[in-house]
């Protein structure tokens, strides 16, 4: 059974620590403008939203990129960006309709959530269970992933 | 380590900026924030300086941990000469902004000198710019926050920034970062102001990454969040009721202020109370509070965000106050409710959202509005002073009106950002205010806690639970319980306390984590992640050094041991009720003693000899 | 079954590629006439930047991926088709028979109508022959002039700079990128180069090429200009490659026409990428885009078509590009001049080089330009096409446009 990120905004009370856990698992700092993941702060709601890839099934990324640098990990469904291939044109970071590729100007390679191979830092680094990684059936992943191509290729 | 070893240095005066080496020797001997920042004041102004002139300096301080996954790493201090009590003021504020400056790149900003017209300060990482604010000026908290979000468009800069009560001069205006987190006390905001500072806005992208030993940081700081989630009051009570889990506690040991302390329990302290504020409200079906909220880095998330009945006598046609924001902790629910005597919590929560929006202390608010009511119900202050305002204990449209005057410094509320020292001067009755030092009390009356009344009468900002919160003990049982009806041992827990509290100021972490944890849990944090050796021992040293450190300050400035006092009220007149009904705070059993430990002569100074130990010669 | 593909770019490859997921048995023909393996031409800047070698422009990594997916690579040219007999003429007097044929066959430089435009001293840069001639023409300080500020034109400005060469841009516009880029925006890249060292001269044109005195050339602009050069770029656009269709029923306007199932005006036959005028997401009329994203939509939802599957319908590309003009990044999408009485909001900061502009028709974004922004600018596209109704977000986006990704959040309610 494939596991997903399962973000839960209601849980979340917008501490960051996910941001931290990412940037020092991909960046080995604590670095939040660096993260993969992103909490999103509706201050006028009291809301929390922590975001990011949803390793969607035809990712639209990984379709974009013309030098074959997106690829699926077997394993675990994740889109994953080989940094010797990407030449960072940044096709892909306009190609994904969620926003959740981004391109890093120190680096200039594009970065995204790659699940951290299977074992998500945030997920992890979460005190309140807003993020967890669990069973993609539970997560209603697949619903979100139909949403995606519904609304965004075929749907009128 | 874990300090970037970076001091920006801003002086407003001729508009130039500085970058520093940070001095690493006082880093070790006073670790960040506090500590660190009041030794950089010490070093850097005359004591006796005119707290609003040019020549007082305002310093923007983080810690070593700030920035870094140790929970609740978010914190930063702002640290000057006070206005409000002419002592050394040190307010220490969570939110977002304190990591921002650490990921920018920077351990402090000091500010010196005064622009010439009004101006902001820009930094992104090493780009700094002092700008023009002239647009800015004028406008409230909330809506320069979204004026410098809308100009630089970048949703993630971080703004600390003044209201209009700083710009009118109230005497106790704070320095708000993140629209509700506050540098509160002290008057802070209103030095900041009397520079033409109008914010700080800030984004950093550098990360901190200069750690000692990340594994061992890492399972440090895992360890201790460990022990954080295992704990009832840091896991459930915070999180849950955030501090107004302490309302009802408070108000059941008869420590409960009321009235400007004329009472020391509150009959409306259930319908104020973090459990009030999870009660669905009868007229709009919503709840007071919206969810609990965590600051930069914290596990706990004590943080209140509240909405008000939209059809609340306060807001009803007013929509842009018809969303959520910053609740009511249990000092602004005290002060601005049983203080005066209020138990309508909405009213209390829109009282509350003026103060963030317009950043004052509400703690130093609602108590020199106490003082005037109690001056107003003796005939001393006039309804044509009020402006025609009935300024009885217990009503709440005062209270909301009082606090859109105070806000914007108009009418009576000039008056009333005097203080409450300055304003019972004024009005012909210095008794009434409930003050050391001339700031106002917090939410602990020491009759019903012997302890507070030492630490009160004793803290260097003036008075202020946070100083050394024995309450922790003599009430919670934490780290062990203790009599709070007796001043028994209660000189040896203040003065442990206190230093504690003034390293733990010093660290990057929030003091609220010391309901769960020590200095055992602290200080493997601090030596994995900083240079040098970190032990408790060394971290209460620290504090020591610290506490006098901000005393000879106070003493250089022309404070002197007589201001460790109380005022007349709560030495003479007794608890009316409660577990405390009859009692006064002895603090004349407790001072000498506390004096003697410290090592400090009968007239409370320094002596030699224990400046020599702490390496303050 | 027989599926001939003709053109190995992104369209020809991701095409094939997916036929073969669909279908595990029928042959697949894919037929390209360059030498190299199919590769991309987004890369060819790294390439010049020296940032990959060759290989790195190939589209896939693996030596026998064509091999492995039984995907017949031929090194051919097509130079008639024959929709009658269902059949390909190949230059080497080979004949293909097709039971599908899917034409991908990309696009070509315009050579714009200016004398000594085929002097040996003038270069496009669109192939990988083309990079090579480059690489080995520029020296450091050597003069170059680069003709087109349009994407391609920006897009290989940098890697130009980088190689040493002294840069004299030539663009007709009254600013660079113009069929990009706003006034404000195209402005404000220009100004970036400018500061950055770069000769802009913007409103003017090239007359005419010869051959120089002291440098190899003298490029005549339009008024009494001159200028000396080494080099002349040629990058004033591309045309669809249908000239081989001419004698064909397929209906072509500027590109190959075709529907929503990428089929063209004659069954059996489609077409995908910069050669096909397919529907535009925005106006809802058939252009040719000449995007690589467009490309990989085309490429699946024909192979499906080609396949028979059901639910392949395109409902439309965004327009947009992405561009790094020597470190400013900008972007665009959909109707980003704007759509027909709609509203907008803008926020312009030329001091730091910072332009967000978005396009509104009623509360739905239509069309966006952003300078200066790398993250979440995908949000764009995902409003745009989602055709998400904005509700209170559209004035607070006309307050702060910078707010995007919470409009986002807000409004497919991951709230909720």
């Amino acid at each position: 059974m494939q596991k997903s990120l399962h973000l839960d905004a209601y849980k979340c009370t917008g501490c960051l620590q996910c941001e931290m856990a990412c940037s020092y698992e991909k960046e080995g700092a604590f670095n939040p403008a660096k993260s993969r993941i992103k909490v999103f702060t509706f201050h006028d709601l009291g809301r929390f939203s922590p975001y990011t890839c949803t390793q969607c099934a035809e990712a639209w990324c990984l379709h974009a990129c013309p030098v074959e640098a997106i690829t699926t990990n077997v394993a675990t469904g994740a889109k994953e960006v080989n940094e010797t291939l990407c030449v960072g044109c940044k096709v892909c970071t306009i190609s994904c309709p969620f926003g959740t590729i981004n391109y890093n100007t120190e680096t200039h390679k594009v970065d995204k959530c790659d699940l951290c191979g299977g074992d998500p830092a945030c997920a992890k680094a979460c005190p309140t269970e807003a993020i967890v990684y669990i069973d993609a059936e539970q997560t209603g992943y697949d619903k979100m992933q139909k949403y995606a191509q519904l609304n965004l290729t075929q749907g009128e | 380590m874990a300090w970037t070893e970076k001091v920006l240095r801003v002086n407003l005066t001729a508009r130039t900026t500085f970058v520093e080496p940070l001095n690493m020797e006082w880093a070790n001997q006073y670790l960040g924030q506090r500590g660190l920042g009041s030794k950089y004041l010490s070093e850097e102004i005359d004591p006796k300086v005119e707290p609003l002139s040019p020549e007082n300096k305002l310093i923007m301080i983080t810690g070593p941990l700030t920035g870094t996954m140790a929970a609740t790493g978010g914190r930063y201090s702002i640290v000057t000469k006070s206005p409000l009590t002419s002592a050394i003021a040190c307010s220490n504020s969570g939110g977002f902004i304190g990591a921002e400056i650490k990921n920018a790149g920077w351990d402090m900003i000091i500010f010196e000198g005064k622009a010439d017209s009004p101006v902001y300060l820009y930094i992104e990482n090493d780009d700094v710019k002092i700008l023009p604010a002239d647009d800015l000026w004028g406008n409230s908290v909330w809506k320069t926050d979204e004026m410098l979000h809308q100009k630089h468009q970048d949703p993630l800069l971080r703004v600390a920034c003044i209201g209009r009560s700083a710009e009118q001069q109230c005497l106790y205006a704070s320095v708000i970062n993140d629209l509700h987190r506050a540098a509160g006390r002290s008057g802070v905001g209103t030095v900041m102001a009397s520079k033409n500072l109008k914010a700080v806005a800030v984004r950093g992208t550098k990360g901190v990454g200069n750690i000692k030993d990340f594994p061992r940081f890492l399972n440090a700081t895992n360890q201790a969040k460990q022990v954080l989630a295992g704990d009832s009051i840091t896991h459930e009570g915070l999180p849950t009721y955030g501090t107004q889990v302490l309302m009802n506690v408070i108000n059941e040991i008869g420590a409960m202020p009321t009235r400007n302390m004329r009472d020391v329990q509150f009959d409306g302290a259930e319908r104020i109370s973090g459990e009030a504020m999870h009660q669905i409200r009868a007229s709009d079906n919503k709840a007071n509070l919206t969810t609990n909220a965590a600051c930069f880095g914290c596990t706990i998330a004590c943080g209140r965000i509240s909405t008000i009945d939209k059809g609340h006598f306060s807001i009803q046609n007013k929509p842009e106050y018809w969303h959520a924001s910053g609740g009511l902790e249990y000092e602004a629910a005290w002060a601005l409710g049983s203080d005066l005597g209020i138990d309508d919590l909405d009213a209390l929560t829109y009282a509350n959202f003026i103060c963030n929006e317009d950043g004052f202390d509400p703690i130093s608010f609602g108590s020199t509005l106490a003082a005037a009511m109690e001056m107003y119900e003796q005939g001393l202050i006039s309804k044509a002073q009020t402006g025609g305002i009935e300024l009885n204990f217990g009503n709440a449209e005062a209270l909301v009106k009082m606090v859109e005057l105070t806000a914007k410094g108009e009418g009576f509320g000039k008056e009333l950002g005097l203080g409450s020292k300055r304003l019972c001067e004024k009005y012909g009755n210095p008794d009434l205010s409930m003050t050391v030092k001339g700031q106002e009390f917090p939410a602990y009356d020491p009759r019903g806690i012997q302890g507070m009344g030492l630490t009160y009468a004793t803290s260097n900002r003036g008075a202020c639970h946070l100083r050394g919160y024995t309450v922790s003990s003599e009430v919670l049982g934490v780290p062990e319980k203790t009599d709070p009806l007796t001043t028994e041992g209660k000189p040896e827990l203040a003065k442990a306390f206190q230093d504690a509290t003034a390293a733990i100021d010093s660290s990057g972490l929030c003091v609220f984590t010391t309901f769960a944890w020590t200095l055992d849990d602290i200080a493997p944090q601090l030596d994995a992640a900083c240079q040098g050796d970190w032990t408790a021992e060394k971290l209460l040293e620290v504090g020591e050094r610290i506490w006098n450190l901000e005393r000879q300050f106070n003493l250089d400035a022309g404070l002197t041991g007589k201001d460790d006092n109380l005022p007349k009220r709560l030495l003479k007149e007794a608890a009316k009720t409660g577990p405390a009904k009859g009692k006064v705070n002895e603090l004349g059993k407790m001072l000498p003693e506390y004096y003697q430990l410290r090592g400090w002569t009968a007239d409370g100074v320094p002596k030699q000899e224990t400046l020599q130990r702490l390496g303050l010669v | 079954m027989h599926h001939v593909i003709i053109g190995a770019g992104p369209a020809g490859v991701i095409a094939a590629e997916t036929l073969r997921k669909y279908d595990k048995k029928s042959a697949i023909t894919l037929i390209g006439d360059e030498p190299e393996p199919p590769y991309s031409r987004m890369a060819i800047p790294y390439l010049l930047m020296q940032n990959i070698e060759e290989q790195g422009t190939y589209l896939r990594k693996g030596n026998d991926h064509y091999r492995r997916l039984a995907i017949d690579l031929c090194h051919d040219r097509v130079i008639g088709l024959d929709t009658a007999q269902k059949q390909v003429h190949l230059q080497n007097d080979k004949t293909l028979n097709y039971d599908k044929l899917l034409i991908a066959t990309g696009s070509h430089p315009v050579t714009p109508p200016i004398p000594g435009i085929t002097l040996p001293g003038v270069n496009h840069c669109w192939t990988l022959a083309d990079a090579r001639q480059i690489a080995a023409k520029i020296k450091p300080g050597s003069k170059v002039v680069l003709m087109g500020a349009g994407f391609i034109g920006c897009i290989i400005l940098e890697a130009l700079v980088k190689r040493g060469a002294e840069l004299t841009v030539v663009e007709q516009g009254d600013r660079m990128v113009p069929r990009m880029m706003n006034e404000k925006a195209g402005n404000l890249i220009k100004r970036w180069c400018i500061d950055k060292g770069i000769r802009v001269l913007t409103s003017t044109r090239v007359e005419a090429v010869e051959s120089g005195q002291a440098s190899r050339l003298s490029i005549k602009l339009a008024g009494q200009t001159t200028l000396a050069a080494d080099l002349l770029v040629s990058a004033t656009g591309v045309q669809p490659n249908i000239a081989f269709l001419k004698n064909t029923d397929i209906k072509t306007e500027q590109g190959i026409l075709i529907d929503r199932h990428m089929q063209t005006s004659v069954a059996d036959i489609y077409a995908a990428g910069d050669v096909a005028q397919g529907l535009d997401f925005s106006s809802g009329e058939n252009t040719v885009q000449a995007i690589q994203p467009t490309a990989a939509e085309h490429a699946q939802i024909a192979a499906k078509n080609m396949l028979g599957l059901p639910g392949a319908r395109f409902q439309g590309a965004v327009n947009m590009n992405v561009l790094d003009t020597l470190g400013l990044i900008s972007s665009s999408f959909g109707l980003w001049m704007g759509a027909d009485s709609g509203d907008q909001a803008e926020r312009y900061d030329p001091e730091n080089f910072k332009y967000l502009n978005l396009q509104f028709a009623d509360d739905v974004l239509v069309g966006a330009t952003t300078i200066g922004f790398t993250q979440h600018v995908g949000v764009l596209r995902g409003l745009i096409q989602n055709k998400m109704h904005l509700r209170d977000w559209k004035p607070r986006l006309q307050q702060d446009p910078s707010r995007v990704m919470d409009a986002w959040l807000a409004t497919h309610q991951v709230l909720a």
